[in-house]
């Protein structure tokens, strides 16, 4: 054995069932990313020094999506002006064909490993966590924090999801990104995210996952802004940064408070000693879990921290696919599940977190509605679904939160991708003819089925599995959420507490309203995006609407194997009424991990609800969607579009703010942004710190004016001098003449 | 006698500090010195004549440092006027602060 | 390897060697350095030779002292032993019998830590200076190096008298390092910084002294000790004496650290000094005063350090120090100036974890005095090297250089996170420990501290945005060139130590943990009559 493995909890001196398969390994999960990280990055370094500014010929290329911004968003290592953009043929870096190579297959490996470890797993069937302990980090009085990893039935299908996703996601990256001058740095950049991603996943205590927690929020920054010269990419990857360092705050102000209560930080010890230690229901339990929901609604994207991510879109497409869809931001979801032992025994908080989630959805899917940006779109339906995502583990629906993190994952990854693609081929059209038009609009696109059928039709699987339609992936997931949240309505620890005075169970059934009609608003905004994107004339521009291809295979075949995980993924936990696959597999295999936090909601009863009203609900749920494709089948009409150059109709109020977003950017920037640091300068810098360095330098005035008049009794002269030494003589003389 | 001697030296002293006060001159300001130190000097003989000889011995001192004095004093004052062209000392406020 | 050392004598004479070796180098820089200015005549242009052969053997020597004392003090990690309480390396010779002042030298955990943090930033800044100091080259690096001496010195002195002479060593070739070689309103800094110091230090020299005098009792007759394990034992003063006396020891640290409403001499001496000068200041020489606040001031006078009123204040000061520096240092125009508020929030974390009095923010407030010397001098030599080819340190006169220098972008943004504090970087364990630490005794501080991290990444992230990226709009930084060999050879060390902290902290935990809990103890129970200090002073070689 490598390590020191620790059995966890009842484990005692028996060996875990994991140790000794291939489980040992887990280590290496995270250090291949690791090292694909250092390998490109030197890669990066050393080819920049190699081809750098002082070849005047090196031209500049924009990757796909920069095309809409400035021209001339390229790599760090490129120093020819932004004009030469179109002037210059492309030249790829010298060393892309062996990042090509190192930076998927460590992915891959990864995958591989991944995949080692789960059908170990399968053959184990642990009841516990497999504890590996590397070395003690911060090991400080009672505080003793360990470089730990867990690996469980949780983390597991996470990793699973994280390494399978990113390695399609990698493998496309290579055609994506083929011709960017910054190419070792971006795999170097996407390695250290999955790295980052993976140490948040298995980590065993709660600042382990806050290092891959914060990692990956630095990737996220890193890679948001690659095209960094564009004002607006590099602005965009600050507010990621420092909207997720406001969320941070929350999870770090909970583990001050666990360590303060509980006195551990590690996962198992903390749900051994919780129930003994936090009162369930108290005020304590309840604050904790309020923090770490801050931390989750700023990884997570959702109200009142979701501002980042719409603009996350300026990073590259397959960076939105795998980070800002996939992977990353459900990391909020996964940290829920993950305390659940805590979130169970405070159903005030349980309730908050479904409450958010629920008007996120709502309100993310109404702005999705009327985004022109087809990157737009995607990512305000990914703050909705992140919302359906938080619903669910907020009810205590764990298995089912996770399961739509899944299935979610495979068709987003998709609608991203399959976004890429199409962006990539608009740019290469624009590029073509020396174009400056927008590659990301909607309305410069339309009819480009003909140009793209693969594309077309893996994106309308993904859409009807967003969509909820039935036997697509999300129908499954999203079916579960909404019948489970009903379930827990009708009667559970979270129905009868109660949520700002307002009854739970009433609350509950408010939020499975408010999930209808966000379902509704998905099935609508997709449609739209597919109608404007593939259907209807073509609005690109004559000489370019020849120009607009199919993308090559290296990225096409990623795009498949997703299509096909979106269409079948629902099967991974097909609810009992519908018998077509292994009936309830995740949540059998998740059962281990959150059944003690699901016994808790449910107070022992069944953890969904009953096959019957399931049913029931599965219909109305497939109805809601139908009826949001046909509505928008019916209403819009793709050939009344104009493209983007031109005029535009007027909108009426309600457009108007829904595509301005709600006015939430300006707000927050008035409200805080712009007060912060107005108070910094004026009151504070100007203000303050002038007045205690004029203080300051007012005693070294003060002492400067004593010693001037003290000077000025110095005339210089002789004769004053005299005078006043006959003065102080006849005065002292005097004195003392008087007093004897 | 003694009374007398006094009241001379004291009027001879009051004189050089007038003197010191009044004029400009420094030739004539170190003169007014050298007038109050020959009045401290006899002051000392006179008392020398009730309290001993110690008050001689002083005298010497003094004239011995008087005679110090007035070299370093002169030199320095002929050196002032070879830099400035005057001996006049309200013209010369170097210590001015 | 420790064994080695030990039967060497090594824990005998290491300490004085430490503070002679660069006193020695300071000698033969200036001896060498005048032969060869006069002995080299004047060339045909005007430029004597003999200076610039003085000034190449000047750097020479300076650099390689560093070295050989940076290889000196890693023996002293070695010989240190973590697992006892107490003083090691001691020793003590007679030196003012009258008034029984001694030579008396000795470390435990924190100095040894903070003696390492100082030898290994000295070389680093004189390979900084290597370009950009052009004028009276011997002179500077001789002070560099008289500096150095009594920098060590106050760490490893454990006599309070010596503790004092040595606080002011270190004063004299600072005031001229940023007097002479700095920028344009050097002199006015420099001033600024002499003064405001100065003033701090007589009063703490008063209280040395009343506390020398007065150890066994204001009675008459008592001998007078200056032997700083004889006053934690013996020192007996009433808690009205003790509050003035713990006053006059926080001006002097505080104004040092600097803490909040004393820190305006910091900006000003930062953004003067050269270079290295502003290194040394904030990577060194703002620890002396959080240094002093945990060998000193606090155990000498633990009941006014626990006087609620008197904690109250420092811990509010603290907190505001730790806000009100990373708003401040949100929108200053000059780099310089905003690292130097940052430092100001940085040192707030420290105050912090010391008045905390809990083992882990104590242990995070050493480990917050590492990094920040490690991060912040990472980032003034950074500095240094983009404004020795742009000469200008306006924030505005950059933008988007990440294109022409890709390897300074890289090495300032790694830096830039590491001050932020990203886990799996140094920053984060320090701020870590403090924040957990305090949150048990003084939650609401610790959280109001903890929305300082927000504004790190704030403040740090515009600045680097507005340096690194963006487009590039200033036509004469497109021609930048990029760290050279040596340039990337003097960040190595410090972006390994950024790693290695941020990963494996472990080895400093271990050095610190035995000072840190003597320090939690003789502050939390010293105040009554009992002090039962763990820390005896052992002879060297009589170690149990």
């Amino acid at each position: 054995m490598l390590f020191q493995t620790a059995a966890a909890v009842a484990g005692g001196a028996a060996p875990h069932p994991l140790s000794g398969t291939a489980a040992d390994w887990v280590w290496a999960l995270p250090l291949l990313p690791l090292l694909g990280f250092v390998l490109n990055g030197a890669l990066a370094i050393f080819g920049s020094a190699k081809a750098g500014p002082a070849d005047p010929s090196a031209g500049s290329h924009d990757g796909p999506d920069a095309a809409h911004g400035v021209p001339g968003g390229n790599g760090q290592d490129d120093g020819a002006h932004a004009d030469a953009a179109h002037a210059v043929p492309s030249q790829r870096h010298p060393y892309a064909w062996l990042v090509s190579v190192i930076g998927p297959l460590v992915v891959i490996a990864a995958f591989a490993l991944a995949c080692m470890i789960c059908v170990a797993m399968i053959a184990a069937q642990p009841t516990t966590p497999f504890i590996q302990r590397y070395f003690s980090w911060m090991p400080v009085g009672d505080l003793s924090i360990d470089a730990a990893f867990q690996l469980d039935q949780l983390s597991m299908v996470i990793v699973l999801v994280i390494t399978g996703v990113g390695a399609l996601i990698h493998i496309f990256s290579v055609g994506y990104m083929r011709d960017d001058p910054g190419y070792p740095r971006y795999f170097s950049y996407l390695n250290l995210f999955v790295f980052f991603m993976l140490v948040l996943v298995l980590g065993a205590n709660l600042p382990v996952t806050f290092v891959g927690w914060e990692g990956v929020g630095l990737c996220s920054y890193l890679l948001i802004g690659f095209w960094f010269s564009d004002r607006a990419n590099a602005d965009a990857g600050k507010k990621a940064f420092i909207a997720n360092r406001v969320g941070d705050f929350g999870f770090m102000i909970a583990m001050f408070l666990l360590f303060a209560n509980i006195g551990t930080l590690q996962y198992t010890e903390i749900a051994a000693a919780a129930p003994a230690a936090l009162p369930a229901g108290g005020a304590l339990v309840t604050t904790v879990c309020l923090f770490l929901l801050l931390g989750c609604t700023g990884k997570s994207a959702q109200i009142p921290l979701y501002v980042w991510l719409p603009d996350a879109m300026a990073g590259p497409t397959p960076v939105s696919a795998l980070i800002h869809a996939a992977t990353m931001v459900t990391a909020g979801v996964y940290l829920v599940v993950r305390t659940s032992m805590l979130f169970s025994i405070a159903p005030a908080a349980s309730l908050t977190v479904c409450v958010i989630g629920a008007v996120t959805a709502l309100f993310a899917a109404t702005i999705g509605l009327k985004q022109w940006d087809i990157k737009k779109v995607l990512a305000y339906s990914t703050i909705s679904q992140l919302g359906f995502m938080f619903v669910a583990v907020g009810a205590g629906a764990y298995v089912a939160g996770i399961f739509h993190l899944v299935t979610h994952a495979f068709f987003k990854a998709l609608l991203f991708l399959g976004a890429g693609s199409v962006i990539y081929a608009m740019h290469a059209a624009y590029h073509e003819t020396h174009s400056h038009e927008d590659a990301q609009d909607m309305r410069n696109m339309g009819g480009l089925r003909t140009a793209m059928p693969v594309t077309w039709i893996l994106m309308w699987i993904a859409t009807l599995a967003i969509a909820g339609v039935p036997l697509f992936a999300g129908f499954f997931s999203k079916d579960e959420i909404l019948g489970t949240v009903f379930a827990r309505a009708q009667g559970s620890a979270l129905s009868d507490a109660s949520w700002l005075g307002i009854p739970g169970g009433a609350l509950l059934y408010g939020v499975y309203g408010i999930c209808l009609v966000a379902a509704f608003l998905t099935a609508v905004y997709m449609t739209r995006l597919m109608l404007y994107t593939f259907h209807g004339p073509n609005r690109t521009g004559d000489a370019e609407h020849s120009l607009l291809r199919e993308a090559p295979a290296v990225m096409t075949l990623p795009l498949v194997v997703l299509g096909v995980l979106s269409a079948a993924g629902g099967f991974l936990n097909d609810p009992s009424f519908l018998p077509i696959a292994p009936a309830d597999m995740l949540g059998r295999w998740l059962e281990p991990v959150v059944g003690p936090a699901t016994q808790q909601i449910t107070r022992g009863g069944p953890a969904e609800a009953d096959p019957r009203l399931s049913a029931i609900l599965a219909t109305v749920a497939s109805v809601v969607a139908l009826a949001g494709i046909l509505v928008a089948l019916l209403r819009l009409k793709p050939a009344a579009l104009r493209p983007a150059r031109e005029p535009q109709p007027a909108e009426s109020k309600v457009e108007s703010l829904l595509s301005h977003k709600y006015y939430v950017d300006e707000a927050y920037d008035r409200a805080i942004v712009t007060p912060t640091v107005v108070f910094s300068r004026n009151i504070l810098w100007r203000g303050v710190d002038g007045l205690i360095d004029g203080l300051v330098n007012l005693t070294a005035l003060i002492s400067r004016w004593l010693g001037d008049s003290g000077s000025a009794a110095q005339t210089g002269e002789t004769g004053t001098y005299a005078w006043a030494l006959v003065l102080g003589v006849v005065i002292v003389l005097g004195t003392v003449a008087l007093r004897i | 006698m003694l009374a007398d001697a006094l009241f001379f030296s004291a009027v001879l002293f009051a004189i050089g500090v007038v003197g010191v006060l009044t004029r400009r001159n420094a030739i004539i300001i170190f003169m007014s010195v050298e007038l109050m130190l020959n009045a401290v000097n006899l002051t000392f003989v006179a008392f020398a004549q009730v309290y001993g000889y110690a008050g001689q011995v002083f005298v010497v001192f003094v004239m011995t440092v008087a005679a110090a004095e007035a070299a370093v004093g002169l030199a320095i004052i002929i050196s002032i006027f070879r830099h400035r062209h005057t001996v006049n000392l309200t013209d010369i406020n170097l210590l001015k602060g | 390897m420790r064994e080695l050392l030990l039967s060497a004598g090594y824990d005998h004479w290491i300490l004085t060697v430490l503070l002679v070796v660069p006193v020695l180098g300071a000698l033969v820089v200036w001896i060498g350095a005048s032969a060869l200015e006069s002995g080299g005549g004047t060339d045909a242009a005007g430029t004597p030779p003999g200076t610039a052969a003085a000034a190449r053997f000047a750097r020479w020597v300076a650099l390689l002292t560093f070295v050989a004392e940076f290889v000196l003090s890693v023996g002293l990690w070695w010989s240190f032993d973590p697992s006892i309480d107490g003083w090691q390396s001691l020793i003590s010779v007679p030196w003012i019998t009258t008034w029984r002042v001694n030579y008396t030298l000795g470390v435990d955990g924190i100095a040894v830590v903070l003696i390492l943090l100082t030898t290994l930033l000295m070389p680093l800044t004189v390979m900084g200076s290597w370009t950009s100091v052009r004028e009276k080259v011997p002179t500077f690096y001789a002070l560099m190096l008289i500096l150095t001496t009594g920098m060590i010195g106050v760490f490893v002195s454990l006599d309070l008298f010596l503790f004092y002479v040595m606080w002011e060593v270190m004063l004299v070739p600072m005031y001229f390092i940023i007097g002479i070689w700095g920028g344009e309103r050097r002199i006015y800094a420099s001033i600024k910084f002499f003064i405001y110091t100065m003033i701090g230090s007589f009063l703490m020299l008063v209280a040395i002294l009343y506390v020398g005098f007065h150890v066994g009792g204001t009675a008459a007759g008592q001998a007078p000790d200056f032997s700083y394990p004889d006053l934690l034992a013996r020192l007996r003063v009433t808690p009205i004496a003790a509050r003035w006396l713990f006053g006059a020891f926080f001006l002097a640290f505080a104004i040092k650290v600097p803490m909040f409403p004393f820190h305006t001499w910091l900006p000003d001496a930062h953004v003067e000094a050269p270079t290295a000068g502003s290194v040394i200041l904030a990577g060194i020489m703002l620890k002396m005063g959080t240094f002093g606040f945990l060998r000193f001031a606090a155990p000498l006078f633990p009941s006014a350090a626990l006087d609620p009123g008197i904690r109250a204040i420092i811990l509010g000061l603290a907190v505001t120090g730790v806000l009100y520096g990373a708003l401040v240092a949100l929108v200053q125009p000059d780099f310089k100036k905003l690292v130097a508020y940052s430092s100001v929030s940085h040192l707030g974390f420290v105050m912090l974890g010391i008045f905390a009095f809990t083992q882990q923010s104590v242990q995070g407030a050493i480990l917050v005095m590492l990094n920040h010397g490690i991060s912040t001098g990472a980032l003034f030599l950074l500095i240094g090297m983009i404004y020795e080819r742009t000469h200008t340190r306006q924030i505005s006169d950059y933008g988007g250089i990440a294109r022409v220098v890709p390897l300074f972008s890289t090495l300032l943004t790694f830096v830039a996170l590491s001050s932020i504090g990203l886990p799996g970087t140094n920053g984060f364990v320090g701020e870590f420990l403090v924040l957990i630490g305090s949150f048990r005794t003084v939650p609401y501080h610790a959280m109001l501290a903890t929305v300082g991290v927000i504004f790190a990444a704030a403040y740090l992230l515009w600045a680097i945005q507005r340096i690194l990226f963006n487009s590039l709009d200033k036509p004469r930084n497109a021609a930048l060139r990029d760290l050279n060999w040596r340039e990337l050879a003097l960040m190595a060390p410090l972006v390994a130590c950024i790693i290695w902290l941020g990963v494996y902290p472990a080895p400093i935990l271990r050095r610190t943990d035995h000072a840190a809990a003597a320090f939690v103890q003789e502050v939390e129970h010293g105040s009554g009559t009992q002090r039962p200090s763990s820390r005896v002073a052992y002879a060297p070689g009589a170690r149990p």
